[in-house]
């Protein structure tokens, strides 16, 4: 690895370039946590080595020491065998180690080159040639595959351009080894498969990565060794290809995760749902659905797949009530309610589990029991004749918390508080609560550690056995293979299959998911 | 979750605004060579020193917790108020139409039939703005103000026409200004002070509109509205009609103030040409005492009062040290501009708070919205 040809980089001009990092015995408490606990990891040049593990793992800290923002209280790191003393970021830039946080730290008004001018450690302030490092960001822009023009302001960058932004100017200062805390969390699937790309350059070109990430199906993708935290402590390390997702999803959690879960045969019943040639608009006037026929039974699981923005959304909302049809019908329980309000559809028993949870399923700064009561607030037994009951409120929040494991302090706790499994958990506990007979859900585990994924799933598989129709929008295949009986595949607005289960393959929905059409068979 | 001293920092911001204000006022007074000490001293006992300075203070008060409180229900629902003015002049006119009207009625009649009048007519002209915005996306902050200008202007109209006292019809004198109030409609006071029965009423107000902000369906619904209008839509609340109903009512409680300074103060509509010479200010001063209450009806009471004093002691300041008005009038603008200020600095840190909370107990919902909001924001 020694032999990669590599152009001194900007500030890296005398030391040796690092050819492994590791850490021992690190040991890092928090007033109440212990967040580290005897955790041995290192890194190589040229190799991308993941740090995978459920949120509060520890991730984050143990990869915060070796970037000099924490120190531990107990262990060390060697560079090329020697131990070395990182007292600060500044310390760490030196050595070659960079860092790309889970929040970016750039000033919106600054453009990129001047971002990157401002942190430089030997800057001579703002009299940094700004031409020179403009004319230096493309170079190295070019050689990964990183292009950012470099007196755009940050401001006007994409989230995902703002990253990039974020790893130039960690190369630009001479990272070595470069640490990613969480990259993909903010990114769309095209996005995530560019960093992709640039990662596996920066590693034929000889720089050690740290993939920080709690998404198995990624950090098999991308990986060459596989690190689990669980605690705060070391479970294992495992080259990416001795390994499976089973064992990891294991090490992560500290039990068997069930990816096939246990599914009893369906039983459909009548049609709930139906959708009749449906055609919408998006919001920007374009047509989003196309004629989109659907029926969902009782007591089946119907998973749209697709991949994102091709409907979906739309879909959603024209079930729920929230966007008018242009043409078509929606039926539920047999009544026509094409014209309906999203409340009378509710009333006849429909859930909606929407798609950005955060934004349109809570209101962050109402507490745990009023959002539970969000949907059914202005009915007996919480409200009579115009008048909140809060005692009922409380008892029934807090019948819910306990059903649902929510944690929460307490039933007035802001839900801005809660972690973004337990909102989840909120939303399902209010929206099945209300034993609906037909369920609409909307990525319901997106953003969601294994633990809680794993938890809607199996209240989702509740739900068809206790009889509901359930639609499932889903754009994680592997999700819409687990839970679904039938699936159907949705295409610019147009749905280009419907299958039971059995017949489905990753092969044949990944067709279809790109708009190729199936032959008619005979 | 929230700490004592947050809590606390929280209640006596204001107030430290407020100090923050007189201290930069008492620089004024130094250089005008005035003893600010002296200054104050006086404006504290022309607020509080004799009972009727007391009473006087309540009754510069009253307006104020009035208009506040329908400021407390417009916040909750994130819509701004400015046509406090107007509402208070609408409802007056229509509350004194009330009153120079059925003149031969019992005052038990009269007087909440006169309310109830005036609290539609602010109703209507909050309402109006309320349904601009919510149906025509009107920026609310520009028609209230406009709604304002109008309602001066149909006052000066009727006052010096249609509604103007017979008597100054008959002398001749023009003044614009209506016939007096029966005796048996106006406001019982408690002699020999201004103080009425209209303090006490805005007082059972201010809880009452607490009851309605946090225990009746449609409080619940205007709060959600406010903080979060995509859920409530997700969640089958029709968000539009509640926000007109926060504005409806906001000018409602407004329209209720006028009425209640012409049947407890003046017992008569009279004007300048201004819309000031008739409410002293009050639809403005109103949210200043809202914001200083911290938007919560129960704390603008107090919040009203201090006010008040303010207002009221300034006037006695200025006659005792001999300060020209112009002075009394930049100090209450000092206080709303630290008072204002104080709250948009406190919503800040409160934001920055929540946010070193997250990042210290629960990383995942920091990098969630940062999620949500890239993903909304590639969607616009
Ligand atoms: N600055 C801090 N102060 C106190 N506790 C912290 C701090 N940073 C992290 N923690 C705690 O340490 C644990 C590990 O957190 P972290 O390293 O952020 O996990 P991960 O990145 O794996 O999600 C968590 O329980 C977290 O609450
Ligand atoms: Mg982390």
């Amino acid at each position: 690895m020694n032999s990669v040809p590599s152009a001194p980089l900007a500030t890296a001009s005398t030391r040796p370039r690092i050819q492994h990092v590791e850490m021992r015995g690190i040991v890092k408490r928090f007033p109440g946590v212990l967040a580290n606990d005897h955790v041995d990891f290192d890194v190589q040049a040229g190799e991308i080595h993941a740090l995978l593990g459920e949120n509060g793992a520890g991730k984050t800290t143990l990869m915060k020491i070796l970037y000099g923002m924490y120190q531990p209280d107990e262990g060390e790191i060697r560079i090329n065998g020697r131990p070395v003393r990182i007292a600060s970021p500044r310390d760490a830039i030196a050595l070659g180690i960079g860092m790309v946080h889970q929040h970016f730290m750039l000033v919106e008004t600054l453009t990129v080159a001047e971002n990157v001018a401002l942190g430089l450690p030997s800057s001579r302030g703002l009299l940094t040639d700004l031409d020179v490092v403009a004319r230096r960001l493309r170079e190295l822009g070019e050689r990964y595959g990183l292009v950012v023009d470099p007196h755009a302001y940050i401001w006007q960058l994409s989230v995902g351009q703002q990253q990039r932004v974020e790893i130039l100017k960690a190369l630009y200062r001479g990272a070595d080894v470069l640490i990613l805390d969480e990259p993909t969390a903010v990114l769309t699937p095209q996005e995530v498969e560019e960093l992709f790309a640039v990662m596996r350059q920066m590693a034929r070109e000889g720089h050690g990565l740290v993939f920080i990430s709690h998404k198995l199906h990624e950090v098999l993708a991308i990986s060459d060794r596989i690190t689990v935290l669980r605690d705060g402590r070391k479970i294992g390390t495992r080259p990416a290809r001795e390994t499976t997702k089973e064992e990891l999803a294991r090490w992560m959690v500290g039990r068997e995760v069930r990816f096939h879960l246990e599914k009893e045969p369906a039983r459909p019943g009548p049609v709930l749902l139906e959708l009749e040639d449906v055609h919408a608009e998006s919001d920007r006037g374009t047509p989003a659905l196309q004629g989109v026929s659907l029926q969902v039974r009782a007591g089946e699981i119907l998973g749209l797949a697709g991949v994102s923005g091709n409907g979906q959304r739309e879909l959603a909302q024209v079930v729920a009530g929230l966007r008018p049809v242009t043409r078509g019908r929606v039926r539920l329980l047999d009544q026509d309610v094409t014209e309906a309000s999203p409340a009378a559809r509710m009333d006849l028993g429909l859930a909606y589990i929407p798609e950005e949870r955060m934004k349109d399923g809570l209101i962050q700064e109402f507490t745990v029991a009023e959002n539970l009561i969000l949907r059914d607030h202005h009915k007996p037994p919480f409200s009579r004749k115009g008048f909140l009951h809060w005692p009922t409120v409380y008892a029934h929040s807090r019948r819910l918390i306990q059903a649902f494991r929510i944690k929460t302090p307490s039933v007035k706790t802001p839900a801005r508080y809660l972690s973004g499994g337990n909102l989840q958990k909120i939303v399902l506990a209010r929206e099945l609560a209300r034993e609906p007979k037909v369920i609409l859900a909307a990525q319901p585990t997106r953003g969601l550690d294994i633990g809680a994924t794993e938890y809607v799933r199996e209240r989702l598989l509740e739900q068809r056995t206790r009889g509901a129709a359930v639609l499932l929008i889903s754009e994680d295949l592997d999700e819409i293979l687990v839970l679904s009986d039938r699936i159907a595949v949705i295409y610019e607005g147009r749905i280009m299959a419907v299958m039971p289960r059995e017949e489905a393959t990753v092969e044949r929905l990944g067709l279809l998911m790109a708009g190729v059409e199936e032959k008619e068979k005979g | 979750m929230k700490r004592l001293t947050d809590v606390l920092f929280d209640a006596l911001l204001p107030l430290l605004a407020a100090s923050l204000a007189l201290l930069v006022g008492a620089v004024f007074l130094m250089v005008m060579r005035v003893n600010p000490l002296t200054a104050y001293a006086a404006l504290v006992e022309g607020a509080f020193g004799t009972p009727n300075a007391v009473a006087e203070t309540l009754v510069k008060a009253t307006p104020l917790l009035l208009v506040g409180l329908g400021i407390c229900i417009a916040f909750q629902a994130n819509v701004i108020n400015i046509g406090g003015e107007g509402q208070m002049i609408v409802g007056a006119i229509l509350g004194t139409l009330v009153g120079l009207t059925f003149t031969d009625w019992p005052g038990w009649v009269v007087i909440p039939l006169a309310m109830l009048t005036g609290f539609v007519g602010g109703a209507l002209w909050g309402g109006i703005p309320g349904v601009l915005k919510a149906y025509f996306n009107v920026n609310e902050i520009l028609s209230t103000v406009m709604m304002n200008a109008i309602a001066v202007q149909i006052m000066n109209y009727l006052l010096r026409g249609p509604m103007i006292d017979p008597v100054q019809k008959a002398m001749a004198s023009e003044i614009p200004q209506t016939a007096a109030l029966e005796m048996a409609f106006r406001l019982p006071r408690w002699v020999p002070t201004r103080l009425h029965l209209g303090t006490l009423l805005a007082v059972v107000l201010a809880v009452v509109v607490h009851v309605f902000l946090w225990h009746t369906v449609w409080g619940y619904r205007i709060r959600a509205v406010g903080k979060n209008p995509d859920a409530s839509r997700y969640a089958g609340i029709p968000v539009k009609r509640y926000t007109v109903l926060a504005l409806l009512l906001s000018g409602a409680f407004a329209g209720l103030a006028g009425v209640v300074q012409v049947y407890g103060v003046n017992y008569r509509m009279i004007t300048d040409g201004s819309a000031s010479g008739f409410t002293g200010n009050a639809g403005f001063n109103g949210i200043v005492a809202a914001l200083f209450g911290g938007l919560h009806p129960l704390g603008t009471v107090p919040a009203s009062v201090l006010f008040g004093a303010l207002l009221v002691g300034a006037n006695k300041m200025q006659r005792a040290v001999q300060v020209p008005s112009a002075l009394v009038i930049a100090l209450n603008g000092l206080v709303v501009v630290f008072v204002v200020s104080s709250e948009y600095w406190r919503r800040r840190r409160q934001r920055r708070r929540m946010a070193l909370q997250r990042e210290a107990e629960a990383p995942r919902p920091v990098q969630e919205t940062a999620a949500a909001s890239s993903a909304s924001g590639g969607q616009d």
